[in-house]
């Protein structure tokens, strides 16, 4: 018998390395692809130049430098970030709530950053011109979290047997509250609904290591607090009353991850806007292939989750340039063919 | 070690669906639960390992389990579900594992002795064999011995069963009950069981206690319990109920229109 985890161990590390790798091809792949700068493998040589205690000349000149460093490294450490934490924050949802249709949206997150983004659209720019940060991604986090600690409230005031399901529906209320204000707020300031819409859409093109800086604490407390309830997610897939008679205290459990991918997810909405879709192809996809457990689900919907979004916003740059296409528009795109062809050939996991 | 109820009562939004439960039961004691739907049975279950709230008091040797956190209840009773949900792509292992969790904090990993423990109560339970299948594989039986093995899995002295044989063929009603009789008699624990099949809760309880309404209307050997009269009164049913010799007790339905 292994002395460790539950799960057969070396499959698990085996997919977990795998993970890995992907993940470090989508980052050079990334980093190397794009319209303008340098040729594409001098890229990895610059990249090795930058480590201490190695020299190569890459034959690479500053101003093409720049354009990796400056413009795309952030752009795709933002992709990787908000993959993974849009794609963990979509499996522990769907944990918790033992639903495999919810994604991180759901208690209310993008309805609420939507309104707050749309809000700071149609301010007063000279009031806003004033302020020291970027008045958006603040509004976003802030309505984002706002939104789901409402739903909480007013889920586990009314409900006090059911709580998951009255925390779902809470969340549809809120969600639907926010989007009523959101749409008449928008209905009275036509001239900013482009500029929201794209904003919806989600977009990476303007990431900058600030974008970076300012979601990597949010982002990082959150994964660390997922991963560890890892196996705890295990122990509630068979259902509150039986995890609660196996000593868990679901309820606690429930809150706990909850905020933790709330605090993520806000975090990452609040720079990328609403790149739809990943919070529930990824952690399915890897369901389909590698099982189950969640010992197995989160570390590679974080590998994963981040490849992804990365793979997904190249197409994005080369396809339709020197306009951008939106990312939310190519994950469902490439996103949804390959998911239904894991559907026909894979059983799905109850 | 004995576990004691006293005036257990468990309330949904104003009903009362337990009032005033007041029994106890000794290490190799086995209390039987029974009753017509909706009599409260369930709900006295689920209300000892915490699923609903309940006031009065359930204490194992003196400890109140309302008082204890999740984990340290669990370490004391055991819980078999009516319907459990059974993961379809977990495996055996991974399943009677579930049962360490009151052992293992939030943030720690089972150790060595967790897996020593679930590989013992595999092979006790003749699963084995099955270790690494998926549950999704498994037939209606070897699911029961399943649960069961999950449930001793978390060492409590005190082992609840609900409905443990409602989905089985005879046969395995009659393999699962007697395996819960011998995990009883080696291990000394109690049992506290909610059944609907008459005979064979005679058969196994050294006690049975029939609630109707939620309230306890008879308490006793299956002898004094199970008359025909009592049964007509609170099932409204007509049965037959023959004593043999060997002190078993049958309950057999009579058909009413000849």
């Amino acid at each position: 018998m292994s002395t460790q985890t539950g799960t057969a161990t070396p499959r698990t590390t085996t997919w977990v390395v795998t993970g890995a790798v992907v993940l470090v091809v989508a980052l050079v792949a990334g980093t190397v692809v794009g319209p303008a700068g340098p040729t594409w493998w001098r890229v990895p040589l610059a990249l090795l130049d930058r480590l201490p205690f190695a020299t190569i000349d890459a034959g690479i000149t500053e101003r093409q430098w720049s354009i990796v460093w400056q413009i795309r490294a952030p752009r795709v450490v933002l992709a990787a970030l908000v993959g993974a934490m849009l794609s963990m924050a979509g499996a522990s949802y769907q944990g918790v709530f033992r639903n495999p249709l919810v994604d991180p949206y759901l208690l209310g997150v993008a309805a609420g950053a939507g309104l707050g983004a749309t809000v700071v659209f149609v301010a007063n720019p000279a009031v806003l011109a004033n302020l020291p940060i970027d008045p958006v991604p603040l509004a976003a986090f802030i309505g984002g979290t706002v939104a789901v600690l409402l739903t909480y409230l007013v889920g586990t005031a009314f409900g006090s047997q059911r709580s998951a399901t009255t925390l779902v529906l809470a969340g549809v209320a809120v969600t639907a509250l926010a989007t009523a204000v959101q749409t008449f707020v928008l209905q009275r300031n036509t001239d900013v609904v482009r500029q929201v819409y794209s904003w919806i859409l989600g977009r990476l093109s303007s990431a900058t290591w600030a974008d970076v800086r300012l979601i990597v604490p949010y982002v990082i407390v959150s994964m660390v607090v997922l991963i560890a309830y890892r196996r705890v997610l295990d122990v509630m897939r068979v259902g509150d009353e039986e995890a609660t008679a196996l000593g868990t205290n679901v309820k606690r459990t429930r809150l706990i991850i909850v905020l933790a991918a709330t605090l993520g997810t806000s975090a990452a909405v609040s720079v990328s806007g609403l790149i739809g879709f990943v919070g529930i192809i990824v952690p399915h996809a890897i369901r389909l292939l590698a099982g189950s457990t969640y010992r197995r689900v989160l570390p590679l919907s974080m590998l994963l989750g981040a490849a992804f979004l990365i793979a997904a916003d190249i197409p994005g740059r080369v396809l339709t340039d020197p306009a951008e296409t939106p990312i939310g528009v190519v994950t469902a795109f490439f996103g949804a063919p390959f998911f239904l062809a894991l559907l026909r050939t894979r059983e799905v996991p109850r | 070690m004995r576990i004691t109820f006293r005036s257990v009562r468990v309330t949904y939004e104003g009903c009362p669906a337990v009032v005033g439960f007041d029994e106890s039961a000794s290490s190799g004691e086995w209390l039987c639960v029974i009753g017509p739907n909706g009599a409260g049975k369930s709900s006295l279950l689920k209300s000892i390992v915490g699923i609903v709230p309940h006031e009065g008091s359930v204490d194992v040797d003196g400890r109140v389990l309302g008082e204890m956190g999740a984990r340290e209840r669990a370490r004391c009773v055991a819980y078999v579900p009516q319907s459990p949900v059974l993961p379809d792509d977990m495996t055996v292992t991974d399943y009677v594992l579930l049962g360490r969790n009151p052992y293992v904090s939030t943030f720690g990993r089972e150790t060595g002795h967790d897996h020593e423990i679930v590989a013992e109560t595999l092979a006790d339970l003749d699963l084995s064999v099955f270790a690494r299948r998926r549950l999704s594989t498994l037939s209606g039986g070897e699911r029961q011995r399943l649960v069961i093995a999950r449930a001793l899995a978390q060492q409590a002295p005190v082992l609840l069963l609900d409905e443990p044989t409602s989905a089985l063929d005879i046969g395995h009603q009659q393999q699962a009950l007697e395996l819960v009789d011998r995990l009883r008699r080696e291990r000394g624990l109690v049992v506290v069981s909610a059944m609907h099949d008459l005979t064979l809760a005679g058969v196994y309880a050294h006690r049975l206690v029939l609630m109707h309404q939620g309230v306890v209307v008879s308490s006793g050997t299956a002898r004094e319990v199970l008359r025909s009269e009592t049964l007509a009164e609170f099932y409204g049913v007509s049965v037959h109920v023959q004593h043999h010799d060997d002190g078993t007790v049958v309950v057999v339905p009579r058909r009413t229109a000849q």
